[in-house]
This record gives structure tokens, sequence and C-alpha cells, in this order.
């Protein structure tokens, strides 16, 4: 952390005078190629829904933690979301419903639970506020470090079986022909999205995160010839936005999830309009 | 359900033989007591109305569907448990704007390198002896999703063949294909069971072409109803009777 902090006072920046922007700043630069490349995976699987009921689950494992009165809560929340991704692929592979319908049935129960649960004997559900629009500036050196391993285990992970998710969420029949075991890839592949969503609620907030794990890989879509492009542009568009909506946020005192997302859809938008000129 | 060799006893020098094959879901049956047996360098058209079974026949043999019975498979000097097959799915439903060209696709499936990361020279090279197979070199920069249906399934066979099947398996590989097409591609079919000496099995509705191209034909409605050549199977009562019964292509 030191020799982040030696960078950052070598930047003429005025918001780098506080620590406490160091620390968000680093903490983006390491999540937004995390969520650049979940994100390229989530929209061509079109698990677009199911990350959002993963961000619900995630709320509910947290009001659980909270009243079990554990001092981690963020850890109850991680199990729940697991068993919640793993259930939901059960359910999926035994039932002749559609995919959407299921993530409705899921996200609705999830979010109904972690309400029951948060108010239960007419608790405050104040406290949970930072859960639904997260607070970045809050992250400390010791997230950060949790941030750089979880990091490293999805970068290891995305390594060795990218082809393999590659080919199962482009056509999951062609893979299975191939000897891909295409259910259980997309069960490690969504326990893996389950953890890095929990992980990240309180600092980018529920109502935000899917924005994050969505628009990188859609705007990215727009203007890719092929897959290598896909990565790159949706973590550069990832980092961009990151950087640049923690700046606007702390200029504007705005929540930074939410300019983040703002300055992602607005390169949606632009990506859009080039669609056509770029592939 | 078993897969496995039997030992070439039919005295062709590879085969497929399938015996007693049934598919159950729930109290439904779907396939009852199949009987097929497939020489290597022979091509097999499986033929029978929607809903009949055919693609289920299919994934029983490819392994994605739980069936009583037995598929055996030979080949000479070699006890080969698990065959090689080479797939190409039904209507392949790729996304037109997903950012995945042809290469990409070879990659994902024969590179341990992820395809994300770009494609080496050596891969790109290997991929296009691949689809010169199928003459569709052209094709490696082309996004997958905006190919014509001929085009595709002939991406899709070039990817099939690496590495060389045993058994070649073809799920309407003619739907969506215009004349000229289905053509090509039967005549490209026609060269690889040739020079590859392997077994085609393919499920069409398109029988026009098969008193040129099939060995045998092999009518399924649930049950095997009949099998033979071309024209023994097409001429038959049992086709008439089938596909006039079920409002088809007759």
């Amino acid at each position: 952390m030191g020799l982040w902090y030696a960078i950052c006072d070598l930047l003429p920046s005025e918001m780098l005078q506080w620590d406490f922007m160091k620390n968000a700043l680093l903490a983006v630069i390491l999540m937004a190629p995390l969520f650049g490349l979940c994100s390229t995976m989530i929209v061509t699987g079109q698990m677009s829904f199911f990350s959002d009921a993963l961000g619900h689950s995630a709320f509910t494992g947290i009001a659980i933690g909270c009243i079990c009165g554990v001092a981690g809560p963020t850890w109850v929340a991680v199990v729940f979301s697991l068993v919640f991704a793993l259930l939901f692929s059960y359910v999926r592979s035994k039932s002749n419903q559609a995919a959407d319908t299921l993530i409705g049935v899921f996200s609705s129960t999830a979010v109904a639970l972690g309400i029951f649960i948060a108010t239960l004997d007419g608790g405050s559900f104040a406290k949970y506020n930072k859960y639904l629009i997260g607070d970045i500036l809050s992250v400390t050196p010791a997230h950060i470090g949790m941030l750089s391993l979880v990091l490293s285990g999805v970068v290891i992970f995305w390594v060795v079986n990218a082809n393999r998710l590659t080919l199962t969420a482009i056509h999951p029949q062609l893979a299975s022909s191939r000897g891909i075991k295409t259910g259980l890839t997309q069960t490690v592949f969504t326990a893996a999205i389950a953890v890095i969503v929990t992980l990240a609620i309180s600092w980018v907030g529920l109502l935000i995160l899917n924005s994050l794990l969505v628009l990188p890989g859609a705007s990215a879509r727009n203007v890719s010839k092929n897959l290598k492009q896909y990565s790159l542009f949706a973590v550069l568009f990832a980092l961009m936005a990151g950087i640049a909506g923690l700046t606007v946020s702390y200029f504007l005192g705005t929540s930074a999830g939410a300019a983040i997302s703002l300055i992602l859809a607005l390169i949606f938008a632009v990506t859009f309009c080039l669609r056509k000129v770029c592939c | 359900m078993n897969i496995f060799s039997h030992g070439g006893s039919c005295g062709h020098s590879c085969c497929l033989r399938i015996q007693g094959l049934s598919v159950k879901i729930g109290s439904d049956t779907i396939l009852d007591h199949i009987d097929l047996h497939v020489h290597c360098g022979e091509l097999i058209a499986l033929i029978g109305p929607n809903g009949a079974g055919k693609s289920t026949l299919l994934k029983a043999i490819l392994g994605q569907q739980e069936f009583d019975g037995v598929i055996s498979f030979a080949v000479p000097g070699q006890r080969s448990r698990s065959p090689k097959i080479g797939y190409v799915p039904q209507s392949p439903g790729f996304d037109p704007g997903d950012p995945v060209t042809v290469a990409d696709l070879f990659a994902c499936c024969m590179s341990k390198r992820p395809a994300f990361l770009g494609i080496s020279k050596a891969m790109r090279n290997q991929i296009l002896t691949c689809l010169e197979r199928v003459q569709g070199e052209d094709l490696i920069d082309k996004r997958v999703g905006t190919l014509s249906g001929g085009e595709l399934q002939r991406v899709l066979l070039a990817l099939a063949l690496e590495p060389i099947p045993n058994i070649l398996i073809l799920d309407e590989p003619l739907s969506g294909v215009d004349v000229d097409g289905i053509e090509t591609l039967m005549d490209m079919l026609d060269d690889i069971r040739k020079n590859y000496d392997l077994s085609i099995l393919m499920t069409t509705h398109d029988f026009a072409s098969l008193p040129r191209y099939a060995d045998q034909v092999a009518l399924i409605d649930r049950s095997l109803v009949s099998v033979g050549t071309p024209v023994e199977v097409l001429g038959s009562d049992a086709f008439r009777k089938v596909f006039n019964r079920k409002g088809g292509i007759l």
C-alpha cells in the first residue's frame, strides 16, 4: 500500500490527497477488470438477470448474518449466495420452466426473505441502506488485500476455463458434444459470480452492482469483431468508467457507484451509435 | 446404458451397432427397441416425422440421453470404449450479436490457450487446414452468427472433423440450406466418408438427395419402421403410411 500511496502522491490530483480516495481508486482499478471480464460471459450466456438475483441473495445473506450477530456478515452472505446459486442451478436443470421465470422466483424470494429478516421484531431497515447504495470510499487496505486475492483467483480460474466457459455460453449443446461438462462449468461459473457479487455489494451497492456486471460486456459487444476485442473493450470500458465515475463523484459529491454506472451507460450509448461503423 | 467395443464380429473393418435401444422419459416411450448397424464408410440417413425420436437417438449415441439397450462400436486393432464422435448440432442457435469469429470458435474447441488472448499463428494455420476440408478458408474471420445456413453447416462440419472422428453425426444438416448448398454439402460428406472411412449418421427431411448419397435409410417413428437402401425405404408402403398419416412431405 505504501508504494501505491507514493504513486498517488506523485499525481497532480486534488482528490488523491485523501487516503480514502487513494484506497477507493485502487479498489476500482482492481475491481473494474474483474467486472469487465465477468460481464462478457454474463452477457454472452444471457445471465444478466441472474447476476441481479445473486445481488438480492447477497443482501439476504447479510441480513441473516446481522440477525445472527455475526461480526462479518459478508462471509455469511457469501455462503448464502453460494447456496442460492447452486440451488438455482439444480432447479434450472430439473425444471422445464424458462430461465427468466425461475430467476424471478428466486430473486423475489430472496429479496422478500431479506426484508423479512431485516425487519424482524420491528428492526430498522436503515442500517442496510449502505448495502443498497454502496460506499466505495469505505474500502480499507484490508479489503483491498482481500480483493487482490479474489482477483487473482478469478483470473486463474478464467485463464484455465475461458474456452470451456465461452463454448458453453455460446452453444451448450455443441460444448457438450466436445466433451465439456456444461452443467458443472455453468455451476462453477455461477458460484464464482456469487462470490464476486457478494464481496462487492457493500462497496458498490445492490442497486448498481448489476449494471457493472452487464454494461461493460454489452458496450463491448457493440464494437467488437472477435473475442479478443470483446474482452479487451469490456475491461477497458469498466476501467475507464470506474476511474471517471470516482472522479465525478468526488467533485459532485454523489454516490461513486451511481456515477460509474451512469458513465457506463454513456459508453453503451456511444458504442451503440458506433456499432455499424465498427462491425 | 452401455457404449463399448463389440469386437467387429460382423466381418466389416469397423462398425457401429445399436441393439434394443429404448428411451423412456417418465411414462412416455420416445424410442422402442431400435436395432441398427452402420459400417465404416457408410452414410445412413435417419428419417421420420417430427417427434419420431430421431434427435433422441442421436443424443443417446452422443451420451447426452439415458437409454436402455446397447450401443457398441468396433475398430480393427483397437478396443475403443469411447469412439470419437464428431457432432454437427441441429439448427445451431448462434447469436448474431456474439463477437465470436469462426477462428474463435475453433480456438475454443482446439486450444488450451484462452481464445480471448488472441489466436497464435500456428493455431490459425491449423484452423485454416481444418476449414480447407470444407472449402471454407475464407470464412475464418467471419462472425459465426452472421454465416448463411450453408456456410455454418460447412464450418460446423469442419469442426466436427477435428479431430477426425470414428462416427460423424449430423442433426438436420440440410435444413436452412439452399439447393446449391445441399449439393455442395452432400458432395463433401460423400468425399469425407470415402477419404476418412468413417460412419456418417444424419437426420434429414430432404429425401431427394438420399438415393444419390445414402447407403441406408432408416425410417423411425418411435420404433424402427423400415431399414434398407434409399429406393427400398422411400418406395415402401411403410414410408407412405407414416408420412401420409402424419401429414408429412409426401
